[in-house]
């Protein structure tokens, strides 16, 4: 116990800014691989799906912040603001780099967004996530109230159809975006018993 | 016999992209005049075929034996044995048997063909693969009258290739062509990329390559060739048949359920390599087309 106090102490104690510089190392990373043949003889393909890969891992992390203070005594509220905007960014960075490096004509793109059910999918994940970053402030949680903490659970919604389109990108059923979707699932199941006694309430 | 047909498309022919769209619409926009002799539109038809580098072409795989991986193959099939390697000729053959690889070698006469490879994940590469025509190896056995297709396996060695312990694709890898196609010319056993021997990653010792058709169907490190009368069912086939049909003919006008087939990168451009546009047959539209004349490429996809 005396060491998650510690933790939990320190946690409050770390400045905000350093997280996003870290965080966003993979960035510069993965660009430079993708110029030096780090990523192998097709980076587009390649930064386009660890960009992704980035997304889905931090919206994990995310939606751990709630279970781990509830069950462990982890507090690590005041980084989920900022890893979900994190999550934001890559996704964007995500979508950018399909759009100007991989299918590279607005025509295309609006037509894969139509026909395609896996684009549908991660294209509705990324509108989702609009309304949630544009109220990731202090101003707008004090505003919107309890509006606020349901709009956020958009974020369900969004971990879901992330996790889905992953899966329905491969060629196949592979094993590692499976495991995602489990890792997925277990954690939206850690919410249902409260959202159910809500609903009774 | 071999050299009976001479690729149109060799170094020779390298133009730019971008040269030969400017060309392109030159020739769109002359049309309207009716200034344009037939023999320019095709000599401006000829597209890009740079070739792609050795490590290209044997670091940037499908082959599923070895992982699903791009580059899972270049680092696991170092573990495959190729010598000795048998080659079975079965079915309605007058001679059925089993071909040593080394033997086959000796009776073939090894050629150069340069050749457009479109996976069909919509990238693409152009490939010097060396080789014989297959028509060459099916002569060996005497092909019985009644024969209709051919069905290629793959080895089955889980101990030496990885992949194997998958258990969702049912190996041995299968893959099937129509008996015309099968022995049309431009279809070649490969044995050999860039007059080196073929790498284990590529399909060593000998593989399938059929350039108007989606990669999956140039079926690698084959150890059973069987004529038959029946449709063989493919592995993607049977994996996924409203994704991966039988004919898998490269065709820009009909699309795969997840993507377009209406364009292809090709691999070596880097970060900023711009998309083409496929071609019908991947460009062999001269040479193959009327194998299909009645037939409804949307149907048979």
């Amino acid at each position: 116990m005396r060491l998650l106090d510690r933790i939990n102490q320190t946690a409050r104690k770390v400045p905000i800014w350093p997280v996003y510089l870290l965080c966003l190392i993979p960035v510069p990373v993965l660009l430079f691989m993708g110029f030096t043949g780090g990523l192998g003889r097709e980076p587009i393909s390649a930064l386009e799906h660890e960009l992704g890969k980035i997304a889905l891992q931090f919206l994990i992390v995310v939606l751990c912040i709630t279970p781990l203070r509830q069950i462990v005594g982890l507090n690590l509220i005041r980084f989920r603001r900022t890893l979900g905007i994190l999550t934001f960014i890559y996704v964007a960075l995500h979508l950018l780099t399909w759009v100007i490096l991989d299918v590279q004509s607005v025509d295309r793109v609006w037509a894969d967004i139509i026909k395609r059910p896996y684009i549908t999918i991660g294209m509705s994940a990324f509108v989702l996530m609009l309304p949630l970053v544009a109220t990731s402030n202090n101003k707008s949680v004090r505003t919107l109230g309890t509006v606020w903490r349901k709009l956020h659970m958009l974020t369900y919604p969004v971990v879901l159809l992330g996790a889905i389109h992953f899966i329905w990108v491969n060629k196949v059923l592979e094993m590692e975006p499976l495991v995602y979707l489990a890792i997925v699932l277990g954690l939206l199941a850690l919410r249902v018993p409260k959202l159910l006694t809500k609903a009774i309430v | 016999m071999a050299n009976r047909w001479k690729s149109a498309l060799t170094s020779a022919d390298i133009t730019p992209y971008d040269a030969f769209l400017n060309r392109r619409q030159m020739i769109a926009g002359t049309l309207g005049f009716g200034l344009v002799t037939s023999t320019g539109i095709a000599s401006a038809a000829q597209p890009e075929m740079e070739l792609n580098s050795w490590d290209d072409i044997t670091q940037y795989n499908n082959f599923y034996e070895f992982g699903t991986g791009k580059e899972d193959p270049a680092e696991y099939a170092g573990a495959l044995t190729t010598v000795p390697w048998g080659v079975t000729i079965d079915g309605l053959v007058e001679r059925p048997g089993t071909f040593d690889f080394q033997d086959i070698i000796s009776e073939m006469t090894i050629e150069e063909r340069i050749y457009r490879f479109r996976c069909v994940e919509a990238w693409s590469m152009v490939v010097p693969w060396n080789g014989f025509e297959l028509n060459d190896l099916l002569e060996l056995a005497g092909i019985k009258p009644e024969a209709k297709y051919v069905r290629f396996e793959t080895l089955y060695r889980p101990e030496e290739m990885v992949g194997q312990k998958a258990s969702w694709i049912d190996w041995p890898y299968i893959e099937g062509l129509r008996l015309d196609e099968a022995l049309h010319p431009l279809t070649i056993m490969a044995t050999g990329i860039y007059g080196r021997p073929i790498p284990k990653q590529n399909g060593a010792p000998l593989r399938l390559v059929v350039p108007w058709k989606y990669g999956f169907k140039s079926i690698k490190s084959i150890v059973r060739i069987t004529l038959t009368d029946e449709q063989p069912v493919g592995t993607w086939e049977q994996l996924q048949s409203k994704e991966y049909g039988f004919y898998a003919n490269v065709n820009p006008d009909v699309d795969h359920p997840r993507w377009t087939q209406e364009t292809e990168r090709k691999i070596g451009g880097g970060l900023f390599a711009k998309r083409v546009p496929t071609l019908m047959f991947n460009g062999y539209d001269k040479e193959v087309a009327s194998l299909y004349s009645d037939m409804d490429l949307r149907v048979n996809y």
